[in-house]
């Protein structure tokens, strides 16, 4: 038990490490994307002896492929695996790398590869590293393991499995694969190393590689079986190694937990990456330039997701993705659905249909299957796009019910019971919640008064339509502001239900807003320390109403909130597509950052989300009432009491 | 509805006793000089909407003659059919019961406050009640705290008394298992423990906040709160040495009354104008307010000139100290001055106002929380943010 666990204790401090010294994370990482012009990529692809024959980011393919060759393997396997064999044999002697790089590399630098510098990789075959993975994966089990196949849960998700077998592969190859290593692996990584060319910065990498291996030494298994000394290559791969060897046992329960990535994860964490990384579906290139202060976000180029993903819709399996889910992420990503009311009953709709379709296999449980697989369904939504708090609670309050199933229930019963479950959620939390929003906010809507809203909230929207149906004198200024303009769509709305409206944009909130006199805002969420989590931009408007004195009214649903506190909008964010900002929608001639875009010195930030400090809110209008923004902590409270996400 | 109600009468009545009150010679500063009747200030709002609840608290501390209160008693009783039809389901029974009177003859007794009254008034609707149901008898509560609501509408703890009430009494999950009439004593016995917290809660309230008052200190007190006037006796019984500035508050001139309380009491107390506030802060240690209603935000509202009076005080470094029941606690939010249902009453300027000038009437203004320090009730004492944390315990 414990050995397994070492690896875990190692890797946190190395988390801590690896956040403080990003240049040398980035040195590693960056230098193969840019490989198309800098020199530190030659070194790599001449001295490895893997270099020559493929490059290290072709290897995760060939890799099954090889092991599946070695395996006796009774599963149909579908005949995507049968074009690249050709691939095999510099496959082979590669693999070892394979098992270590991912480590040590950050992963984007293959999507890139194959984008942009590789001629050897077409098309298909980069579509096979996802959706064509998952099924090899899919069907692999039953031999892979040489478990008994009626043990075997048949709807192992593709995630869990594919992990699985990496372990195992490694596992097998570490002695052959050592010596050939200690050549390549030490070659391909010399030139990394002398780019950082910082001493301090490579005795600290140093040590702490020492410190993972003493504590790696303390299970001695990989140190034993591989033979060598103290090569820190070895180390390495043994690291990798030891813990899978651990897994085979007990691998289920282990990757269950491990399915669903933490919806936080720090991405300058280049181990952690490379995990989850192996369990995508979407393939996910990374921006050239990533914004130094938030490389523990995600910061994938925009627009390559989707075609690949719409490419895999038709060759979906059954047992990753159910097509409902399939679809609302490529929705997601496709950014038809926006808002976090839309977003959130899409993805619990989603769910509804896959679990009306879904059912339990023999051997197990419904409530255990169930949840590891919306997990692996949530592990897809948060790769098409990270998951917003409103999500994150609506999946909580899910799950717990989930786990709360009594065991009693026939399998029909149980589903029947989490589809009106979900049902009510969506229809009490959502619905109903915005109903008792507006009839709150309306109270505030005076005659004569000039209302200003930002961007485009669905809460608010109905709160202004609803007033003016009463037949309440207002104004409406819509401010807006690049790069997504949504409040354009709200003012097509509201001035075709005739409301009167002013449409400026956020340049001009503070000479507008000396005519305003009530400020209504949406949220994405809202913290417990009364901070609103909101669209970028808010924080600015709701600053500059402080200061001229009128009142800002945040709107939002109390499934929304969230026990967090959070105290400036660095640490947790969603990054958006930086072209978004150089470029202007509908004009294709003005882009001015165009011939700079890949300069290193250029980091283009396009910020989704930012953080408004609760004393610039007046008052939060939730389904419980109108309250303060000190109040947020009881809501939360009060919620736990309910049992609404508990767990 | 309202203006039809007896308090539409009781205002008028009261206008006009408290001119026969005069001669009394405790009230001699007190009462108002006899130009004091609406009609000498010409009102630009012809709408003669005068809050009852600031008539009614004119009245309790003012002059409270025997033949107002029989006359008052008897106009009750007049208007009482009318109200009691509508409101009241058990109207169809022989004695017609009404809660209106039931309240008006609580809130008679000067002591009691207005919130106290009406519960009371509601214990006694359960108790003459003939339903049968407990349905019915919720239905029956519903109507007579909805009837008693709506008679005042500018009283913040008359409704929210009602409220709270009817959530404390209703509020309760075990009442399946018993039969009706346990249910309804369960009732009576619930709303009579209400009553007597609410009774009770002034003393409670003494005791926390007379803690505060240290020896030598000097207090500003704005308007005349019960409450506070129940800390500061407390605190000079308990043989504190303390000086209490008075400001006059205009119109009704409620800090004369209080001066006059403290006066018995041997506090020694010194009387300001309202515009000399900011003059005499800095001699001030502590700020004592009452509050008509303590809102969701953790603000109150409170008689006009309690705003600024907080403002000078959060500006020179004073604490703000509120003495406030917790039946005062309302589901409101101000955002503003102006965002609050409208109490008006009449301001006597002394010399007839020329029919152009415009003159402000409200009664009461909003006082946000930032500029509060503590607020002192019945259920301790309490930063604001935490009032709207036990309303939302109270109400969800």
């Amino acid at each position: 038990m414990d050995p397994r666990r070492a690896p875990r204790t190692v890797i946190d401090p190395k988390v801590r490490q690896v956040g403080f010294f990003a240049p040398p994370d980035r040195s590693q990482s960056v230098p193969l994307p840019q490989s198309s012009n800098s020199p530190s990529s030659t070194p790599l692809s001449d001295l490895s002896p893997s270099g020559n024959s493929l490059s290290p980011v072709m290897i995760p393919p060939p890799r099954h492929l090889s092991d599946l060759s070695s395996l006796p393997i009774t599963a149909g396997l579908p005949p995507t695996r049968l074009s690249p064999p050709v691939h095999r044999f510099s496959g082979e002697s590669v693999v070892p790398i394979g098992s270590y790089n991912p480590s040590e590399f950050a992963s984007p630098s293959v999507g890139d590869l194959f984008e942009d510098k590789n001629a050897r990789s077409p098309g298909p075959r980069r579509s096979r590293g996802g959706g064509g993975s998952a099924k090899i994966a899919s069907s692999l089990p039953a031999g892979g393991f040489e478990l008994p196949p009626e043990v075997k849960p048949k709807s192992l998700t593709t995630v869990s499995v594919f992990s699985n077998l990496r372990p195992n592969v490694t596992e097998k190859l570490v002695e052959k694969s050592i010596e050939s290593q200690d050549g390549s692996g030490a070659n391909s990584k010399q030139p990394l190393k002398e780019k950082t060319s910082k001493a301090e910065r490579r005795a600290l990498q140093e040590a702490q590689r020492a410190a993972k291996a003493a504590a790696k030494g303390g299970n001695g298994v990989a140190n034993i079986k591989t033979g060598k000394s103290n090569s820190v290559q070895k180390k390495d791969n043994a690291s990798v190694a030891a813990p899978s060897e651990k897994r085979l046992g007990d691998h289920k329960d282990k990757d269950r937990k491990k399915d669903v990535p933490h919806p936080r994860m720090q991405f300058d964490d280049a181990t952690r990456v490379e995990k989850a990384k192996k369990r995508a579906i979407v393939k996910q290139t990374e921006v050239r330039n990533r914004v130094e202060l938030f490389r523990h976000l995600p910061q994938y180029e925009h627009g390559t997701k989707l075609p690949h993903l719409e490419y895999n819709f038709f060759s979906l399996n059954s047992n990753s993705v159910h097509p409902s889910v399939y679809k609302v992420g490529l929705r997601y990503l496709a950014g038809d659905i926006s808002g976090g009311n839309a977003r959130c009953i899409a993805m619990l709709q989603a769910f509804q249909e896959s679990i009306m379709e879904y059912s339990a296999p023999p051997e197990r449980a419904l409530n255990r299957d169930l949840t590891a697989k919306i997990n692996s369904y949530i592990s897809y939504l948060i790769e098409c796009r990270p998951l917003s708090i409103s999500m994150g609670n609506a999946i909580k309050f899910v799950k717990t019910r989930i786990a709360n199933l009594p065991l009693t229930l026939s399998e029909s019963e149980a589903k029947a019971n989490l589809l009106s479950e979900i049902n009510h959620f969506i229809n009490e939390k959502i619905i109903l919640a915005d109903k008792v929003i507006v009839r709150h906010a309306v109270t505030k809507v005076r005659d004569g008064d000039v209302l200003l809203t930002y961007g485009s909230s669905s809460a608010v929207e109905m709160i202004l339509l609803h007033a003016h149906e009463l037949g309440k004198q207002f104004r409406v200024v819509i401010v807006d502001s690049r790069p997504k303009l949504e409040g354009r769509l709200l003012l097509r709305r509201l001035v075709a239900k005739g409301v009167s409206c002013t449409y400026v944009h956020i340049n001009a909130t503070s000479y507008i807003m000396h005519e305003v006199t009530r400020v209504f805002l949406g949220a994405s969420s809202v913290l417990a320390n009364g901070t609103v989590y909101s669209r970028v931009g808010t924080a600015c408007v709701a600053m500059v109403a402080n200061a001229c004195g009128v009142p800002v009214i945040v709107c939002c649903e109390a499934y929304k909130f969230h026990e967090r506190v959070q105290l400036d909008s660095i640490c947790c964010n969603e990054l958006g597509d930086p072209d978004a900002i150089s470029k202007v929608h509908g004009q294709k001639e003005v882009n001015h950052l165009k011939d700079i875009a890949d300069n290193e010195n250029l980091q283009i930030l396009n910020l989704t989300y930012d953080v408004t400090p609760s004393d610039y809110v007046s008052m939060i209008i939730t389904d419980y009432g109108m309250i303060p923004p000190t109040s947020v902590p009881v809501i939360v409270r009060e919620l736990r009491k309910e049992q609404i996400w508990s767990g | 509805m309202w203006w039809r109600s007896a308090s539409f009468i009781l205002d008028r009545n009261d206008n006009l006793l408290q001119d026969d009150s005069v001669p009394k010679p405790e009230s001699r500063l007190l009462s108002p000089p006899a130009s004091y009747m609406a009609e000498t200030v010409h009102n630009p709002n012809p709408i003669n909407k005068i809050s009852a609840y600031y008539q009614t608290r004119a009245a309790h501390h003012g002059v409270v003659t025997s033949d107002w209160l029989a006359q008052a008693q008897a106009a009750v009783g007049r208007d009482q059919p009318s109200d009691s039809d509508t409101s009241l389901k058990s109207s169809a029974s022989v004695k017609p019961f009404s809660v209106i009177e039931e309240f008006n003859n609580w809130r008679k007794q000067p002591d009691l406050a207005e919130a106290v009254a009406a519960v009371r008034a509601l214990a006694s609707v359960i108790r003459s009640s003939e339903a049968n149901t407990i349905a019915e008898l919720q239905s029956e509560l519903k109507a007579a705290s909805d009837s008693l609501k709506s008679w005042d509408t500018t009283s913040i703890s008359l409704t929210a008394g009602c409220d709270l009430f009817m959530r404390y009494i209703t509020r309760t999950s075990a009442f399946e298992y018993e039969d009706f009439n346990s249910a309804k004593s369960r009732f009576l016995e619930r709303a009579e423990k209400f009553g007597e917290i609410s009774y009770k809660a002034r003393k409670i309230i003494a005791m926390l906040g007379q803690d505060f008052i240290f020896n030598g200190c000097t207090i500003l007190v704005h308007g005349f709160s019960r409450v506070v006037l129940e800390i500061l006796k407390t605190a000079a019984e308990s043989r504190k040495v303390f000086r209490v500035l008075c400001t006059e508050g205009r119109p009704d001139r409620t800090g004369l009354r209080f001066a006059n309380e403290l006066a018995k009491l041997d506090v020694p107390v010194k009387l300001l104008i309202d515009s000399a506030v900011a003059y005499s802060m800095d001699e001030v240690d502590m700020v004592f307010v009452g509050a008509d209603g303590v809102v969701e935000s953790g603000g109150i509202i409170n008689m006009m000139g309690t705003y600024q009076i907080a403002l000078v005080a959060k500006t020179m470094d004073k604490p703000v100290y509120v003495a406030a029941e917790s039946y005062k606690f309302a589901r409101l939010y101000p955002l503003d001055q102006k965002d609050m249902v409208p109490a008006v009453r009449p301001i006597d300027f002394g010399v007839p106002i020329p029919s152009k000038v415009e003159v402000e009437t409200s009664a009461r203004d909003y006082t946000p929380p930032q500029y509060l320090t503590l607020l002192f009730t019945d259920l301790g004492v309490l930063t604001p943010s935490v009032v709207s944390d036990e309303l939302i315990q109270l109400y969800l």
